[in-house]
């Protein structure tokens, strides 16, 4: 590792629950999360707010969260724009965070992601998620990221022929992780039973194939170690590689809708920028919307071959003691999937593990992670990997 | 007059001298619903509810309830001082369904009169209205209504339980009642759960939104606050009624707050009829009336949307024997039952457009 990038450090996590936050505004969701990350820094004040949200502008009627956010939070004045890239905003963010640090324009930058989902419901509500779709060729048609996905999974299983009952293992290890942690919108046990029973949504998926859509803010301060206030004393959690890639953003124009390059790329730039391999990490929070996306992130990640990421959905493989543990505090599926937020809550729970902190979600020994929050079909895939 | 702080107890005790229900007789099952919705016959959230016929509205129906109740009483109807519907399918907009009702029963013209509308617990709220009216002394008798043809939009999750029916009470001093109201509270606040907007033929709502902040907030909070004023516990309730939008809600709030289901079963009607809306608890009660004994304390927690809930403390009192003979029972009308499909239903609750 090169100095450079060894510098920026993660001085602050704060969280909330996921869930249907009915009696907390999007405002107040940001700020609990970002005065808790302040908190656990010890107090570091962050000259930058880079906000990570997808619907705030349609669901709750409000853009300009750079100054709504800052001044709710008593850090009027402060330099504060939203980042925006679908479900990947939180990742997003933390990459705009990470990048002010590293140039040395300032010494301190929070990345908050804040997402306020159950103010619609219904037609509408799927109406504003296709917005991470393309608008004209895609939504156009009627698509949701919902049914997109259920139109891939159907193509997943006709290309490769998986066992279908297989992919209960993720949502089964997700659920099983999510069980101890008290953020998660759904801590209960899913048994491979209930997945095969379960409601089906469309014509392949089911109702423990998707992650539920919650509200929820999580944030993350970034600084470097030489500005972290006196007397701090937790174990330092450095971000050691960060990539940021885009695809084409409708499916149909990609080679092969099966192979989400720039998932792929987003893990090889910041494992190159970090000086590791992905088979080196000791966990990985992947973008688990769908049990599509988990099989192909494990794909684009190089964990499994092409067709094959099905195969690894095995409390053994992917369990908290296993090979790749995923998901480690529940990931989408149950941890809740706050959209715009989600990617933050992954680099929250990644500095919980890498500081020892995860209590039983723990992974024994973690000292190196790699998150990765997915824009809609991987249009948009950023990655983090943070050492210890 | 001593501070009796927020729990509602008139200066004169007051209580039910008289109930009656109307069940209307046709009947449209859930699985039928989701025949012709989502082409096959799945089972819904109860399993059959009540229709109207081609001939009933709101205002027939509070009539039949109220010469139930009228004949439960064995009061003259001319000493009625107060004529009161709750209801949210009111015939009109414009013209008040209690004038009509007060007419075909014979009340007199000395009266006051008006529709309530809160969703629904419109009916309950008039029963806390009447309380206050008898209670005051400033008359003796008062009839209150809480009935409903409630609308759910053809395919949406409401038209599998939106159904007809009601109850009607008349309120007296508590020497002559069938039971006594012995403590009242009420829980209200702004939370928009379903709304049906002027002009509008049906309502909408906040899907999961209308569970936890909205039913189960409001209907816990005025239960749990009456029952600590007072001094009681579940135990001391040999049944409680809860409203009753589906089997599950009023099944799951009743358990949360320490009730048993032996307590609730006779009251709960949801699974055989569906929600007749403001009828919906006070049906229930009148299930009750018809069983208990003298000396029995019933709870009763009405939930109406938009949102609130009106808790009340009963207590049956020895006329009751006698008198609840006079008119049909609740369960007589549940048993008198005609199944309908889903094109007569269509043809009976006008979702045909005909022009």
């Amino acid at each position: 590792m090169d100095q450079e990038h060894s510098d920026v450090i993660i001085a602050g996590i704060g969280q909330t629950p996921v869930g249907e936050h009915w009696k907390t505004s999007l405002r107040s969701l940001a700020a609990e999360a970002i005065l808790a990350a302040i908190k656990d820094s010890g107090g570091l004040k962050p000259q930058v707010l880079y906000i990570g949200n997808m619907l705030s502008a349609s669901a709750s009627r409000q853009a300009n969260l750079g100054a709504l956010i800052t001044e709710n939070t008593g850090l009027t004045g402060a330099e504060g724009v939203t980042v925006e890239a679908a479900d990947a905003s939180g990742g997003a963010a933390l990459r705009m965070a990470y990048i002010a640090v590293l140039s040395g324009a300032v010494d301190a930058a929070l990345a908050v992601g804040v997402e306020k989902f159950t103010d619609v419901i219904g037609p509408e509500s799927d109406s504003f998620l296709a917005q991470m779709l393309d608008a004209d060729f895609e939504s156009a048609q009627g698509l949701t990221p919902l049914s997109l996905a259920g139109l891939l999974f159907q193509r997943y299983l006709y290309e490769y022929s998986p066992d279908r009952k297989a992919f209960a293992g993720f949502p089964e290890v997700a659920h099983a992780n999510a069980v101890t942690n008290p953020n998660a919108m759904f801590p209960r046990a899913l048994r491979a039973q209930d997945y095969e029973k379960a409601l089906q949504t469309g014509e392949v998926l089911n109702l423990f194939d998707a992650a539920p859509y919650a509200d929820g803010a999580a944030a993350v301060l970034v600084t470097r170690e030489d500005t972290l206030p006196r007397g701090w004393d937790k174990p330092v959690v450095r971000i050691v590689g960060s990539s940021l890639v885009t695809d084409r953003l409708s499916i149909h124009d990609r080679s092969d809708p099966l192979i989400w390059d720039a998932a792929r790329l987003s893990i090889e730039r910041a494992c190159r920028k970090a000086g590791v391999m992905p088979k080196d990490v000791d966990f990985f929070e992947y973008h688990d919307a769908t049990t599509l996306h988990a099989t192909l992130s494990l794909e684009a990640a190089g964990f499994a071959s092409q067709g094959q990421g099905w195969m690894l959905a095995k409390p053994a493989v992917i369990g908290l003691d296993g090979q790749i543990p995923v998901a480690t505090f529940g990931g989408l599926k149950a941890r809740g999937h706050p959209l715009g937020a989600t990617g933050l809550y992954q680099a929250v729970e990644a500095t919980l593990q890498l500081r020892g902190e995860a209590g039983k979600n723990q992974v024994k020994g973690a000292k190196l992670g790699l998150i990765q929050s997915l824009g809609g079909m991987a249009a948009t895939a950023v990655a983090h990997v943070l050492s210890r | 007059m001593k501070d009796q702080g927020i729990i509602n107890k008139p200066a004169r005790s007051v209580g039910i001298v008289g109930y009656g229900a109307y069940i209307p007789r046709y009947r449209i099952s859930g699985t039928e619903i989701s025949r012709v919705w989502k082409g096959e016959a799945l089972r819904g959230p109860v399993k059959e509810k009540a229709v109207a016929g081609p001939d009933e509205d709101v205002i027939t129906m509070s009539i039949e309830a109220a010469r139930n109740a009228l004949a439960r009483s064995g009061i003259n109807p001319e000493l009625l001082r107060a004529v009161w519907v709750g209801s949210e399918s009111h015939p009109y907009a414009v013209k008040p369904s209690g004038t009509i009702v007060a007419e075909a029963i014979g009340a007199p013209v000395h009266i006051q009169s008006g529709d309530w509308e809160f969703a629904c617990k419109a009916g309950t709220e008039a029963l806390v209205a009447a309380m206050g009216l008898v209670g005051s002394q400033m008359g003796d008798y008062a009839l209150v209504i809480g009935m409903d043809t409630a609308q759910g939009k053809p395919g949406d999750a409401l038209e599998y339980t939106a159904a007809c029916g009601g109850a009607a009470f008349i309120i007296g001093p508590a020497e002559e009642a069938l039971a006594t109201i012995d403590a009242q509270y009420s829980f209200v606040t702004d939370t928009p759960d379903f709304w049906r907007r002027a002009y509008q033929k049906y309502p909408e709502h906040g899907q999961r939104f209308t569970g936890e902040p909205a039913y189960f907030n409001h209907v816990k909070s005025a239960t749990s606050t009456l029952m600590e004023s007072e001094g009681l516990s579940p135990e001391d309730f040999k049944y409680a009624v809860f409203h009753q939008p589906n089997e599950k809600f009023p099944s799951r709030v009743a358990r949360q707050l320490g009730f048993k289901p032996e307590q609730i079963k006779d009251g709960l009607l949801s699974p055989k009829i569906g929600n007749t809306y403001a009828g919906a608890a006070l049906v229930g009660l009148t299930a009750v009336l018809d069983i208990a004994s003298p000396g029995d304390r019933i709870l009763v927690t009405s939930y109406g949307s938009g949102a609130g809930s009106d808790a009340l403390v009963l207590t049956a009192k020895e006329a009751l024997l006698e008198r609840r003979s006079a008119a049909l029972s609740t369960q007589d009308y549940i048993a008198r039952r005609t199944e309908i499909d889903y094109a007569l239903y269509a043809r009976f609750r006008g979702k045909i457009a005909m022009k």
